[in-house]
């Protein structure tokens, strides 16, 4: 288990103050200017050596999405965009980090926006965290004052700026080319790639998006040092990571813990287990909603990182571990994913916009089992038509979640459907 | 004066600052950026929703086509085109919440406010609506009111809440069982460190 | 110059296109339904999914460039996988209501569903159903069929320049809609039936008239202005149906106005179908042979300074002709091609076309307009004026301030400024002098003024201290009539032009005024003289005629047009003439005969000899000629005082339009919208 003195999110509940004088205190904002001088190539290496994979959802290795970014100018800037549109439900990570500890974001802002070369940071937050958008501006403001933000940042003789840009309400902004749209006042509708946002980002200049989580690791990562990171977890999944734990837990938390825990060591040591114990335990699933669920027998033994997770046909996601014991209606726990899906989808591409629709619709007969058992390999058969063929991922996400249904409890919905059969019979 | 002006929106003095240090944040030209901030600005002042009028307006204001604003503001889920009651009340019912409750959470609030999803009071106080994740997962199940969020809810916590509010009351947002935000409910399992030196 | 490998073949293609253009090169068809090589990609139909090696899912061809060294597949079972696969999704919301679709036998859906969707259907569930919306008297729409392409959208953004279309809300509730169900307010709005591939947007007038297969197609060229667009005339039986744009890159691309294409039912309403004869005051129908003998009895002893004619502004070139011929075998050389009086000049005949052509105005950088209102004169050329702009081109204008869809400095519309251009103390003169391809278009509104041969002067000399360079004249004159060129060609310019003849006929100097479809003159000065109109339409050329010849419209003949740029085109006839009516050469050639010294052409081909005789530039078909430069105008005095436009309303510009019912309903259209303005266009 994760010792305090490795954790990076000391705040992560808000027991202290947000401010800048306790973010200080906590070792914020402590020799930034030292860690701008040694260059961005320091930085970048630093970061890339880290084995830091983004925290977003995709796993990106960070440092090497950073070194994406133009060494040079060709006269437009580079901006650094950070995704805050927090919405995989789930998933409720960066709400924490945000209104508790706002500052470690803000200096990654700063750091990471000049090992970019980057102008100026916008943190787009989900528009429902209204609360969470006034600590980041205040936090902003004390940064500001402090001299920490601005003209000549940190004293580093760098001039850097970041902005919270709030949203209004769409899961699909947090794909980071819809989220670039949105930023510039437009519909959240992903972009087709390529130009890649390095490229062609945010108002046509290079631009990179990173999450909330990414970002705010960086500055305790360059402290600490990259070894010290990557010491951490296990090979290619390094690192501490907040893991969100809600459904049938007996205590729910979010928990920074380290990569590559046993999921089961997870859920017992911080959330109190498994509401009426480890074998009430139905299912996981383990990485927001978007990865397909896991039954128990997976759970007992799976490992809660990138890879050992993608082994067993699902993935880290986001870290959040949903959890549902035996009481649950599996069936309706997806279908409701379902129409999650259905209703974020922003209606860009056909499969999607068609496709979402035409799945919900047939989950939710199948959560009374009025439909036929054919039906199940051509609601696979549908989600395999959707999946890889869409603008952006949400298309696969609404697929996937679908597929670890059938892939580890048919049965359940086939005993659904003979039972509807059986009733409509008498 | 744009026809928006005539026929009646137009920015308080306050919401001008506040429109004008959005459109700051951008860069030159492009203050169609701030066309989300802008609206959520308008829809406050103008009691919760937006209109056509308001639309043109913002549109005239950041000189961008009326039919783009007009898709931004049907985009997103948070610009109501329709009246709604002095506080709106949005239940999360996805996965995570519902996992824990948020069927009853919902049922609760019908039966005590006597709405359905969609509908607002007869006194106008109160407008019910679902929505989908709201982020706050680990303290499900979750209800928004105006920009805070309610959690660890009990159907019976909740309507005491719709009543405080009716009231007047003051209610503290947050988590309504006790706990520190999205720590565990009862011992620290980590942190206890830092917690204890503070 | 990369090189792909494309099914196995190799192509070289080059650089900075699609991997689906490239396919096209290759000669392999790749389905789509968003993508359309004038519109910017959008990507978003996901039917031109094709497999690309080392990608681990299909990509959008029409959205990928591409790249050296590529291998791509179109043949492969995950390509057919995700080709029906698309083509279900598309339908499973579409109605089937194919049998009352106005698309129908021309719908990329139907076709492609066909080529490649799977048979049958697994979609249980109920389908959407969306309201229509209101887009006008042209537009007709059925939004559950709309398979969210955006072309539309994206057409008249882009193309058009109006943004009055989007798509609100999102996921399946995303509907297409023009902004609070208003019209969509373009002269160009008709081009997004063509682009919808569904039966979403239709054709308003035509609706449930017939179905495509019973129509036959007629190469032909549009007369509404005098772009000389590119048509096909559909017709069925005797009955022009609608008609649709043809090809031309240098012309009207695949673009038409809405004049161009909705006028049409203007073809059927208030026919000359028949001669008529003034007795007693009274117009009576007549036969040919009376109607030929009631102008022989009026003629006879007449001089042939008594004899005046105009022509009008459809007339062909064999028409003008053969019009011109038989007034000089009466002994009057008086004919007038220029109705609206503009001065133009027809001594160099490069200072009555726009050099440049078209397409040439892509190669400018910087443009001035002069007197001219390009959206509602040239639809087309606007439209290609406002694509050179998106791609760098500026553009000045010195006259009426109008929307032009384009950012445009305006100078105002004194006419003075010329003279301070001219001068080099101007704004414009700094921007012609410093653009290295200048061009001016100068329109008829700028010439028909007191002062209008001393503007054209003006604007001569403007363009020949600016515009003319080598290898590149700048200089345009913007044509609205599509007879004007040819006009200019034969030489009928009169002194004093069509005012004068006017004047002398309320004065009754002369006794004896032919006109060749020419009805937008003032026809009451010619009250008292013996007035022979030739013509289509009860319009205003009728109203003070003496006698009445029933003649063919563009749709009912084949006719020799040269368009403003100089292009020789011809068009053809798609169906005949109602009636008593006739091809205007053929009654003109019957009333020499009856005048008694017979036109020397018995036959069409033998006309259009006589005509390339008269004017060389009318053999050579569908070129822009390079005219020597030279001095036109008349120096003189450019007074200080505002240009005003040419033309009052679009939709109304000639007799076929006039009687147009669709051309009517837009001008009523717009007329609920105006002073209605959102300012949003600020």
């Amino acid at each position: 288990m994760l010792q305090d003195k490795d954790r990076i999110f000391t705040n992560l509940y808000g027991h202290e103050p947000w401010n800048l004088d306790a973010a200080m205190k906590r070792g914020d904002w402590d020799g930034t200017k030292e860690l701008l001088a040694k260059g961005r190539d320091w930085i970048i290496s630093e970061m890339k050596e880290s084995g830091l994979r983004g925290r977003g959802g995709a796993g990106f290795p960070t440092g090497l999405k950073w070194s994406f970014m133009p060494k040079e100018s060709d006269g437009r800037p580079s901006y650094l965009v950070v995704n805050a549109d927090e919405g995989e439900p789930g998933t409720c990570k960066d709400r924490d980090l945000m209104r508790h500890d706002p500052h470690k974001l803000i200096e990654g802002c700063l750091i990471a926006g000049f090992a970019m070369n980057a102008v100026a940071a916008y943190i787009y937050i989900r528009g429902e965290f209204y609360r969470e958008a006034e600590v980041l501006n205040a936090a902003i403001e004390e940064a500001r004052a402090k001299g920490f933000l601005g003209k000549n940042a940190c004293g580093s003789g760098y001039d850097f700026d970041v902005h919270v840009h709030r949203g209004a309400g769409a899961y699909i902004c947090g794909e980071e080319t819809a989220l670039i749209e949105s930023l510039e006042g437009k519909k959240g509708q992903p972009r087709l790639k390529p130009p890649f946002p390095a490229n062609v980002g945010v108002w046509g200049c290079p631009t990179t998006v990173n999450n909330v989580e990414s970002i705010a690791v960086a500055p305790t990562i360059l402290r600490r040092g990259a070894s010290w990171f990557a010491g951490l977890g296990r090979e290619n999944n390094t690192g501490t990571k907040v893991f969100c734990i809600s459904g049938h837990v007996n205590n729910p938390c979010n928990v920074e813990e380290e990569m590559g825990i046993p999921l089961k060591e997870l859920i017992e040591k911080h959330a109190g287990g498994v509401r009426g114990g480890w074998d009430n335990l139905l299912a996981v699933i383990p990485g927001g909603s978007s990865v397909p669920v896991l039954p128990k027998e997976i759970c007992d033994t799976v490992r809660m990182d990138f890879d050992s997770l993608r082994d067993v046909q699902s993935g880290l996601g986001t870290a959040a571990v949903i959890v549902m014991d035996k009481s649950t209606d599996i069936v309706k726990a997806i279908a409701r994913l379902s129409e999650f899906y259905k209703h974020e989808s922003c209606g860009q591409c056909t499969p999607c916009r068609e496709g979402t629709g035409w799945m919900w619709r047939v989950m939710e007969r199948l959560v009374v089992g009025k439909a036929d058992k054919e039906e199940i390999d051509m609601l696979l058969d549908v989600t395999k038509q959707i999946e890889g063929h869409t603008i952006c991922a949400l298309g696969d996400a609404a697929a996937w979640p679908i597929q670890g249904l059938m892939r580890h409890f048919r049965h359940e919905v086939e005993a659904r459907i003979d039972a509807y059969h059986a009733k409509a019979a008498e | 004066m744009s026809t928006a002006e005539k026929k009646g929106f137009c920015w308080t003095k306050e919401n001008e600052a506040l429109a004008q240090h959005h459109i700051a944040k951008y860069p030159e030209g492009r203050q169609q950026s701030a066309v989300m901030p802008l609206l959520d600005i308008a829809q406050r002042q103008n009691g919760g929703h937006v209109t056509v009028e308001i639309m043109e307006y913002i549109a005239d204001y950041l000189d961008m086509p009326a039919i783009r604003v007009q898709e931004v503001a049907t985009f997103y889920t948070m610009y109501n085109h329709r009246p709604i009651g002095k506080h709106h009340v949005q239940v999360c019912g996805t996965t995570p919440c519902w996992l824990r409750g948020s069927d009853k959470i919902l049922a609760a609030i019908e039966a005590h406010l006597g709405i359905k999803k969609g509908e607002t009071t007869a006194d106008g106080l109160f407008t019910l609506g679902e929505v989908e994740c709201a982020g706050a997962c680990v303290n499900a199940p979750v209800v928004s009111i105006g920009d805070d969020y309610f959690e660890d809810l009990s159907p019976e916590r909740v309507t005491e809440i719709l009543d405080m509010i009716k009231d007047g009351k003051d209610v503290v947002a947050g988590p309504q069982n006790g706990r520190q935000t999205s720590a565990p409910l009862g011992e620290l399992t980590s942190l206890t460190e830092f917690v204890e030196k503070a | 110059m990369p090189t792909l490998t494309i099914d196995g073949k190799e192509i070289e293609v080059e650089n900075g296109i699609t991997v689906l253009q490239a396919c096209e090169e290759a000669g392999v068809e790749v389905p789509r339904f968003c993508y359309h090589e004038r519109l910017s990609i959008a990507g978003n139909c996901r039917m031109c999914l094709v497999d690309m090696e080392k990608a681990p899912k299909p990509i959008a061809s029409c959205a990928m460039p591409v790249g050296e060294g590529m291998v791509i597949h179109t043949n492969t079972e995950r390509v057919k996988k995700a080709r029906e696969g698309v083509m279900e999704f598309l339908l499973i919301n579409h109605p089937l209501d194919c049998p009352i679709c106005d698309q129908g036998g021309e719908c990329d859906l139907q076709d492609q569903a066909v080529a490649f969707g799977r048979s049958g259907n697994r979609y249980e569930e109920s389908k959407r159903a969306v309201e229509d919306k209101n887009m006008g008297p042209l537009i007709s729409t059925t939004m559950t069929r709309c398979i969210h392409c955006m072309r539309c959208v994206r057409f008249s953004t882009e193309v058009a320049g109006v943004t009055d279309m989007g798509s609100l809300w999102r996921g399946e509730h995303t509907e297409v809609t023009t902004y609070l169900g208003k019209i969509l307010d373009s002269e160009m709005s008709g081009n997004v039936i063509d682009l919808c591939p569904v039966g979403a947007l239709t054709n308003k007038p035509y609706a449930f008239t017939a179905r495509s297969w019973e129509l036959k197609g007629t190469e032909s060229i549009d007369v509404m202005d005098a772009v000389g667009s590119n048509i096909r005339v559909d017709a069925r039986g005797a009955a022009v149906m609608r008609v649709l744009p043809r090809l031309h890159e240098d012309v009207n691309e695949e673009w038409i106005s809405d004049k161009t294409r909705f006028a049409c039912d203007g073809l059927k309403k208030r026919r000359l179908d028949r001669p008529y004869v003034r007795r007693r005051g009274k117009l009576e129908e007549a036969s040919w042979s009376d109607a030929f003998a009631a102008i022989k009895k009026k003629l006879k002893g007449m001089k042939g300074a008594e004899i005046a004619g105009v022509v009008g502004d459809l007339a062909d070139m064999e028409s003008m002709l053969a019009f011109k011929d038989l007034l000089g075998k009466l002994g009057s050389k008086r004919i007038e091609g220029r109705q609206d009086g503009a001065a133009i000049d027809n001594a160099v005949r490069a200072g009555y076309l726009l050099n440049a052509g078209i397409s040439g105005i892509e190669d400018a950088d910087y443009l001035l307009l002069v007197g001219t209102n390009p959206r509602v004169e040239a639809p087309i050329i606007n439209t290609r004026i406002r694509k050179a702009v998106l791609s760098g081109l500026k553009v000045g204008n010195v006259g009426n301030a109008e929307d032009l869809t384009y950012a445009v400095e305006e100078f105002g519309d004194d006419k003075a400024i010329l003279n301070a251009i001219i001068s080099g103390k101007h704004a414009a003169a700094d921007a012609l002098k410093k653009a290295e391809r200048p061009m001016i278009i100068v329109g008829q509104g700028a010439l028909t003024g007191e002062d209008g041969a001393a503007v054209l002067k003006a604007v001569r000399d403007i363009a020949d201290t600016y515009c003319v360079k080598d290898g590149w004249n700048g200089y345009g004159m913007l044509h609205t009539a599509a007879s004007r060129v040819g006009a200019m060609d034969l030489g009928l310019v009169t002194k004093g032009g069509v005012d004068s003849i006017l004047d002398d006929a309320s004065a009754d100097k002369l006794k004896a005024v032919f006109l060749l479809g020419s009805d937008e003159i003032d026809t009451a000065s010619l009250k008292k003289t013996f007035t022979v109109y030739i013509g289509t339409h009860g319009d205003e050329g009728v109203q003070n005629a003496d006698v009445i010849l029933p003649a063919a419209a563009y749709t009912e003949k084949s006719g020799t047009y040269i368009n403003t740029e100089g292009r020789v085109q011809r068009t053809e006839k798609a169906v005949f003439a109602p009636g008593d009516a006739r091809e205007d050469w053929t009654i003109l050639r019957a009333l020499s005969d009856v005048l008694g010294d017979t036109l020397p052409y018995d036959t069409l081909a033998q006309l259009r000899d006589a005509l390339a005789k008269a004017v060389p530039a009318a053999k050579t078909l569908d070129t822009v000629p390079t005219e020597a430069w030279g001095d036109f105008g008349t120096a003189g005095d450019v007074a200080s005082g505002g240009i005003a436009p040419t033309i009052e309303n679009f939709y109304l510009t000639n007799p076929i339009a006039r009687a147009s019912e669709t051309m009517s309903q837009c001008v009523d259209a717009r007329e609920d919208i105006a002073g209605e303005a959102t300012g949003t266009h600020g």
